[in-house]
């Protein structure tokens, strides 16, 4: 039993850290550290910039572009992303389209739309949620109809992160009302620029509008555009839930921030002439996020290795996404503690660029508390954490 | 990277296993604890047929290795089995520190003994005052020319009551809490002057207080050099802690498997308990616990194992041992809330597996102490 490393593995670790040490904008890098959003344009350069060195689709086969790499090796370039900060591609094109057009889509499909994905030129949205389908996904109504050869969509999505960068949106759709409720979905391309879709922002409690509601009236869309085949939308989107769950545990984003934490820690006056860090109680509250990180570490880990052998990723992932999101929530409200009164004025314009007026609080306190509230998502998205334990549930303990 | 076992811990575990399928029942279990050594001479002695006794020493000392890997794939299996035979009192933490500080004919005497199942041991550390801090030490050890007088007391000293042999943490020089000045003595058990009591514990492990009055001992009876065993004794307490984690490990699965299983069967409102979402996801939570724990334990053996710095080992062992004992809480609690009252009676194992994880959660430091030590290096 041991957690090492190959040389080989060893030597791509150094590979991965030269290249992000050198090929990481600085300034992004700095955003990120003041607790800043990157722009659109800014994303997408990253993106590009990963494209060219052959690193933008480690998770594709190498015949789409993908770069080749060991479980092990995904791993470490992803560790190695997290520790400084650098974000992950966004996933909807790159981890949550992409695997479905190539397992499902058509041969034109995959030449249409994969290369456009691999380089970043065309950003997609998710449609899946809507407003009276949350955790029970499969009620979902919106209605494709077949008109020759297009389908007639109408209805409502909800939940869309960065709609508004949006070109394309992958959508499910209900194609049959007459069968069981996941027995008649469908899984729909569609072109953000059709006529009869619009776009409604919706301000999350940290002032920011990073979901959108989309509406779709007598939507045309192409029936080329239809994954697979009629009314077998369910199945492949439910494979899509157990795929790519790697680096859901959020450790070294975390690693990251424990380390901010202890930084600004020693630099918060506790209000009685020592630091924060002085005082036992708050650092026995940092020692205990820092076992937690450990444990899970080893649980990710432990399920690498497994995977490794070839054994597919299955109720592990529930774990690893139920413990990373609480956890990174438990350090989102260490930094509220930490921040104290800082984190009261409200401004969130600070954190946006172009913002002219004089900061507030030190450091990034004043961010403490909108990522608090901003990161109550994770525990809601991508399989809210009761239904990740009703997947323990049914999956390991056969209840 | 590569998390399986290896051969030998594979055979580990199957000869425990089958052990305790064959011979240590809930109820063969209950009968060893009632009886007069609290445990059995017999499983004892297969112990070391089965060269369970051999698995913490190295090769040099006639063991088997002395991996920390190996070792916890045991304990695991022990902590399934809620074995009361003196392992870790014995092998572990007398025997670690044997192999430590002993040297010469002495100690491989005293391993080959102990290997072979003939010699049992107890360690004597913890004092009134002490609570989890090994340093602080008020057993007084006086040189008087070629013997050393002993007087003090000392508590919770698991295997007391059998063993032929006593290691006592005792103090030849500085005050309350000095890490220098303190000795570990080897005494025999019918020295006089020596007062054992002894009683069992709540998880039926034996246990004893020992009351020394001018126990006269040979001055060669000190292990290692005067005044200077104390970071010895903290590297074995070390090992021992990972050991009684990995012990907890595997009882809290058993908590976990036999809660499950028993919420399938138990029927109210027409219907088995375990179909209620109230329970299904505090038993998803203790998976959790279950998983994470393990987790844990795994790098912190490994980390012993390693060429790791002592101080990244130290801090391994206070991340384990206070991250399993927060588990050792839900689970434990869960286990008897889920079962309903007849998780409270004696007559079912679950209660017994709750003491010994409550037990196992304050053995060498409870959670709280282990994330403020981790806390502190």
């Amino acid at each position: 039993m041991n957690a090492d490393f190959t040389e080989e593995d060893l030597a791509f670790q150094d590979e991965a850290r030269s290249f992000l040490d050198s090929e990481f904008p600085a300034e992004y890098r700095a955003k990120i550290d003041a607790s800043k959003r990157l722009s659109k344009e800014e994303i997408v350069n990253w993106q590009k910039i990963l494209y060219k060195k052959g690193w933008a689709a480690p998770s594709w086969p190498v015949e789409h572009g993908g770069t080749g790499w060991s479980q092990i090796q995904k791993h470490i370039f992803e560790t190695e992303m997290g520790l400084i900060g650098a974000p992950e591609p966004v996933p909807f094109g790159m981890k949550m389209v992409a695997p479905i057009i190539m397992a499902y889509g058509s041969e034109e499909q995959k030449v249409r739309f994969l290369p456009d994905i691999l380089e970043s030129n065309v950003w997609w949205c998710q449609g899946y949620s809507e407003p009276n389908s949350g955790s029970d996904l499969a009620s979902l109504k919106t209605a494709a109809v077949r008109d020759g050869d297009h389908f007639v969509v109408n209805g409502a999505k909800t939940w869309n992160t960065y709609g508004q960068y949006a070109d394309w949106i992958f959508c499910l759709v209900r194609t049959d009302n007459t069968v069981k409720k996941q027995e008649g979905i469908s899984f729909l391309l569609i072109d953000m620029k059709s006529p009869g879709i619009t776009l409604k922002p919706i301000y999350l409690i940290d002032g920011q509008p990073e979901v959108n509601e989309v509406f779709f009236d007598d939507v045309r869309v192409p029936a080329d555009n239809l994954i697979g085949e009629e009314n077998k939308g369910w199945t492949y989107a439910k494979v899509l839930l157990t795929h790519e769950r790697t680096n859901i545990a959020g450790v070294p984003r975390g690693k990251r921030r424990l380390r901010a934490l202890k930084r600004i820690a020693g630099e918060t006056d506790d209000g009685f002439g020592n630091s924060m860090m002085d005082n036992q109680g708050f650092r026995n509250k940092l020692a205990s996020i820092e076992i937690e990180l450990q444990a899970l570490e080893y649980a990710e880990l432990r399920t690498l290795a497994s995977i490794s052998t070839g054994k597919a990723p299955g109720p592990e992932s529930s774990i690893l996404k139920i413990v990373g999101t609480e956890l990174a929530q438990r350090i989102d409200k260490t930094f509220v503690e930490l921040a104290g009164y800082h984190c009261l004025p409200y401004v969130p314009e600070q954190f946006e660029d172009g913002f002219q007026g004089t900061p507030l609080g030190p450091g990034n306190s004043a961010a403490a508390a909108l990522t608090y509230f901003n990161n109550r998502k994770a525990s809601i998205y991508g399989g809210s954490n009761e239904i990740q334990r009703n997947i323990i549930c049914k999956a390991v303990l056969g209840l | 990277m590569d998390f399986s076992y290896s051969e030998i811990q594979q055979m580990l575990q199957d000869s425990v296993q089958k052990f305790v399928q064959k011979s240590y029942d809930f109820k063969t279990r209950s009968k060893i604890i009632e009886s007069d050594d609290g445990y059995s001479k017999e499983n004892w002695q297969l112990f070391a047929e089965l060269g369970w006794l051999a698995v913490p020493f190295t090769e040099e000392d006639g063991g088997l290795g002395g991996s920390a890997v190996d070792l916890i794939v045991m304990m695991e299996e022990f902590g399934k089995a809620n074995l009361v035979e003196p392992f870790i009192a014995t092998a572990v933490l007398s025997g670690g520190l044997i192999s430590e500080l002993g040297n010469g004919e002495r100690k491989s005497e005293l391993l080959e003994h102990l290997v072979t199942g003939k010699l049992q041991l107890a360690c004597a550390y913890a004092e009134m005052g002490s609570r989890f801090n090994l340093a602080k030490v008020g057993t007084t050890a006086t040189v008087q020319g070629d013997k050393v007088l002993i007087n003090g007391k000392k508590i919770a000293v698991l295997n007391g009551s059998n063993a032929d042999q006593l290691l006592v943490v005792a103090r030849e020089s500085g005050e309350d809490i000095d890490v220098d000045g303190i000795s570990i003595f080897l005494v025999d058990a019918a020295s006089e002057g020596l007062v054992i009591n002894s009683f069992t514990n709540i998880d039926g492990k034996k246990s004893s207080e020992i009351v020394l009055e001018n126990v006269s001992v040979p001055a060669s009876s000190r292990l290692g050099d005067a005044g200077s065993a104390l970071s010895a004794l903290q590297k074995i307490i070390d090992r021992a802690t990972v050991s009684v984690s990995a012990e907890a490990v595997g009882a809290m699965e058993l908590l976990l498997q036999k809660t499950v299983e028993y919420s399938k069967t138990r029927k109210q409102f027409g219907t088995s308990i375990g179909t209620f979402q109230a329970l299904q996801h505090r038993m998803a939570d203790m998976f959790i616990e279950c998983q994470l724990a393990r987790s844990i334990v795994v790098m912190a053996a490994m980390r012993l194992d390693s060429a790791e710095s002592d101080l990244e080992k130290t801090k391994a062992v206070s991340a384990a041992k206070s991250r399993v004992g927060e588990a050792i809480r839900k689970v434990g609690q869960e286990s008897i809330q889920i079962h309903g009252g007849i998780g409270m009676t004696d007559e079912l194992d679950v209660g017994h597996l709750f003491k010994r994880v409550t037990a196992l959660d304050i053995m060498f430091g409870n959670a709280d102490y282990h994330t403020e030590r981790f806390a502190s290096l």
